[in-house]
């Protein structure tokens, strides 16, 4: 027994420890500051070259996801499985013709291909991977989350304003309204977690939910909601694809990029999605908790499931409009998220922390606010079903007069 | 304090666009995201139809009119081989009438599936609904390949008749496709009419009240979503339309998603035609007589059929030649493409295109 828990702690503490090994081996030979700055480097360098390779299985994942429910069976020729087709995607999309167009604004034109990137990679710092696995434990770990998340619309509306692409423009001002708007109640739904925990450190996020023995789902069902949904509409994806909407405005901000730049968008599209789940994971879901398997298992496991209901939500659901979006996030979204701020302040108060007795007061509040939202504004078995009308052949008849 | 000084921006959206449905310029102009102005420019797929017909024999026409409106060959052909049955006075047998029947509301269930599912498409339902959809199309064009030898362009239908019998795998699949449609239909009602999204995207949009519908003279889902209970099946019963019992569906709003309502209330009257057609389909030839040469009598004949668009019309002029001295298309897409503009003014960039899904246009047919 004691020896299958040796092995669990040994798989669950494996990259902690390669670290560790690897930075006792350098001290060997270099000053302490050096070992420090490489270990940094190198923390740095893994993060990304993980951002960058864990796009080749999400993207064949996403497609064969999607394929899956749309009755086909995607991409197959490539690779056993279909599996490299994301290699070929990327041998294309480099050897691909590289355009500028001639009344572009170069210099930004260019740059913005690079912007979104950086923000996508910088979130990767502060989540927790596994026990002990997180490269910046940030005490203003969401804080920091947010402000560098919202970077990202720069570069889309770089990208859109430099293109001089009417499309293009459509699709940057309603990039930069949509961003803006879903911002605020994505983080007004996550307060409630904060003041639950007390830290703004995704950490002790983490830690706090152990300290509960429940994740935050089950005490803050309402502000997860609020908060994927959000999310879904932070990174671009359906139903919330407006700024690309590539029925109506073909493909939006990055319709004049072509090869590697175009690339470059889809990755940090990618990213991003993989970050939101990430957070999500960690803020609601116990982050790198679970039983039996290691930590960082149990993380990557309970992201990608959100992952999958990203790809569900995209092979199921049509796009809303300009106004309904708006709609939704101020009517919605933002009174939801301040319904459920002040009500989980209140209870958090008065109910004891760590305890049942807590969770199942803040559980039932959620409830009580959704059922009275629920009832009072969106009272479902009063909508009128419209039908249409079936003339016999006697009706028109009489009405032909034959 | 002055007012903002705002500016309309004009957008080309097409020829080349995902959603036009073929080569399609619309020139829009814009305030924001809000249409102000429509302009659609059509002929980008212009290819001499009607000048070409003249040239071809009567019978060489048939396989052309295929090329027409691609999606529903049949109810080209029927269309033409009417007019020229019509003109020359030719009663084609009894079998041969219902197997058409049979053909052209297969064609009628293909349209509407593929139009349903292209408005998905249109509303940014990334291909799900529309593949669903053309999984059926599928089934049917198996049925087509099975009777025609081509699935696309059949040239099935003759004058005086249909090219063959069925063949006898025929009859059971269709059957058998018949009777799982209506659970199709439901489940496609069942994931699309009560989706919020689709209810908050489709309703009061692109409003065509009865009185311009005719004004603009559309025919067809189009006009019928508006109120106005016009099927010519029903208004002037041609081929054996009189003998089946079927319901005209009318909508109540003429937005577009009533249209859409229509399109899947037509798929299930198409299925109940279908039903009675197979059950009364009677045994015997299924071609009058070939002769050598075909030459219709001097004259001039319009005939026209409620094709899945709306109403297709043959003008046909014979000088008693083996070649019409005139071949006039009536096309159901081209005319009801004119009440594109009134739909759209005042509502959003998004709403044009689910506004053209919604016309259901093919550009073979408006630009001939």
């Amino acid at each position: 027994m004691e020896f299958v828990q040796r092995i669990q702690q040994f798989v669950d503490q494996i990259f902690v420890n390669l670290s560790f090994w690897a930075s006792s081996q350098l001290a060997n030979f270099l000053p302490e500051g050096a070992v420090t700055f490489l270990m940094m480097f190198a923390t740095i360098l893994v993060l990304i070259f993980f951002g960058l390779a864990s796009i080749i299985w999400i993207n064949i994942f996403e497609r064969k996801i999607i394929g899956r429910f749309q009755d086909r069976y995607g991409p197959n020729r490539f690779g056993p499985w279909g599996l490299l087709q994301c290699v070929a995607d990327m041998i294309k999309l480099l050897t691909k013709e590289d355009i500028t167009p001639t009344k572009a604004d170069r210099l930004i034109y260019n740059l913005a291909a690079v912007v979104p990137i950086i923000p996508t990679f910088l979130i990767l710092a502060v989540l927790p991977f596994g026990r002990g696995m997180v490269a910046a434990d940030l005490n203003i770990g969401f804080l920091y989350i947010v402000a560098v998340g919202s970077l990202g619309t720069i570069g889309i509306f770089m990208a859109s304003w430099a293109s001089n692409n009417k499309y293009a423009a459509i699709s940057g001002l309603r990039t930069v309204a949509q961003m803006i708007s879903y911002e605020i109640p994505m983080v007004l739904s996550v307060v409630g977690v904060l003041l639950l925990v007390g830290s703004l450190s995704m950490v002790s996020i983490v830690d706090a939910q152990g300290q509960w023995r429940l994740p935050f789902i089950v005490l803050q069902p309402l502000a997860f909601v609020l908060y994927f949904t959000s999310a879904v509409a932070e990174v671009n994806r359906s139903p919330f694809d407006l700024p690309e909407g590539e029925s109506e405005i073909v493909a939006g901000y990055h319709i004049e990029y072509s090869g590697i730049k175009f690339a470059m968008f889809l990755l940090a599209e990618y990213i991003n999605a993989f970050s939101v789940c990430a957070i999500a994971t960690t803020l609601f879901l116990g982050g790198w908790r679970g039983p039996v398997l290691p930590s960082w298992a149990w993380f990557f496991l309970k992201t990608y499931s959100l992952y999958l209901v990203l790809i569900w939500l995209r092979a199921t659901l049509p796009r809303l409009r300009v106004d309904q979006l708006m709609n939704f996030a101020w009517k919605t979204l933002v009174p939801l998220a301040l319904a459920n701020l002040m009500v989980t302040a209140l209870v958090a108060k008065l109910v004891p922390q760590h305890s049942l007795v807590g969770a199942g007061a803040l559980l039932l509040t959620n409830v009580v606010i959704v059922i009275g939202i629920a009832v009072v504004k969106y009272p479902r078995w009063k909508r009128e079903k419209r039908e249409v009308v079936l003339v016999p052949r006697s009706a028109s008849s009489q009405a032909g007069g034959s | 304090m002055t007012e903002l000084k705002t500016e309309t921006i004009t957008v080309n959206m097409g020829p080349q666009h995902p959603s036009t449905h073929g080569v399609f310029r619309l020139i829009l102009t814009l305030d924001g995201e809000t249409v102000v102005d429509v302009e659609p420019v059509v002929g980008y797929l212009h290819r001499n139809h009607e000048k070409i017909g003249e040239y071809n024999n009567w019978i060489q026409n048939t396989p052309f009119t295929d090329r027409l409106d691609y999606i529903s060959p049949m109810s080209n052909e029927f269309a033409y081989v009417l007019a020229v049955e019509k003109l020359s006075e030719i009663e084609p047998p009894e079998r041969a009438e219902y197997i058409r029947i049979i053909m052209v509301e297969l064609n009628r269930i293909v349209n509407h599936m593929i139009v349903v599912g292209f408005l998905l498409n249109e509303l940014g339902c990334f291909f799900t609904p529309m593949m669903y959809c053309v999984r059926w199309r599928e089934l049917v064009m198996d049925l087509y390949e099975m009777a025609a030898g081509s699935r696309m362009m059949p040239n099935y239908f003759w004058i005086g008749g249909v090219a063959a019998d069925l063949p006898a795998a025929f009859l059971p699949q269709c059957k058998e496709l018949v009777a799982a449609l209506p659970g199709f239909i439901d489940e496609l009602e069942r994931l699309l009419t009560d989706s919020e999204i689709v209810q908050m995207r489709c309703k009061d949009v692109g409003v065509l009240p009865p009185d311009v519908a005719v004004a603009y003279g559309c025919t067809g889902p189009l006009l019928r979503a508006s109120g106005v209970p016009y099927d010519i099946r029903r208004a002037e019963p041609y081929s054996i339309y009189d003998r089946f019992d079927f319901d005209v569906v009318v909508g109540t709003v003429g937005d577009v998603y009533d249209r859409y309502l229509v399109r899947i209330g037509e798929m299930r009257q198409s299925v109940r035609i279908l039903e009675q057609a197979l059950k009364d389909l009677p045994e015997g030839e299924t071609a009058t007589p070939k002769k050598k040469k075909f030459m219709p009598p001097e004259g001039d004949v319009y005939h026209r059929i409620e094709a899945p668009k709306g109403e297709l019309g043959f003008y046909l002029v014979s000088d008693g030649s083996d070649h019409p001295y005139r071949y006039k298309i009536r096309a159901p897409s081209f005319v009801n493409l004119q009440s594109l503009p009134y739909l759209c003014r005042g509502h959003k960039i998004a709403d044009v295109v689910v506004n053209i899904g919604s016309i259901d246009i093919t550009m073979g047919e408006v630009d001939r």
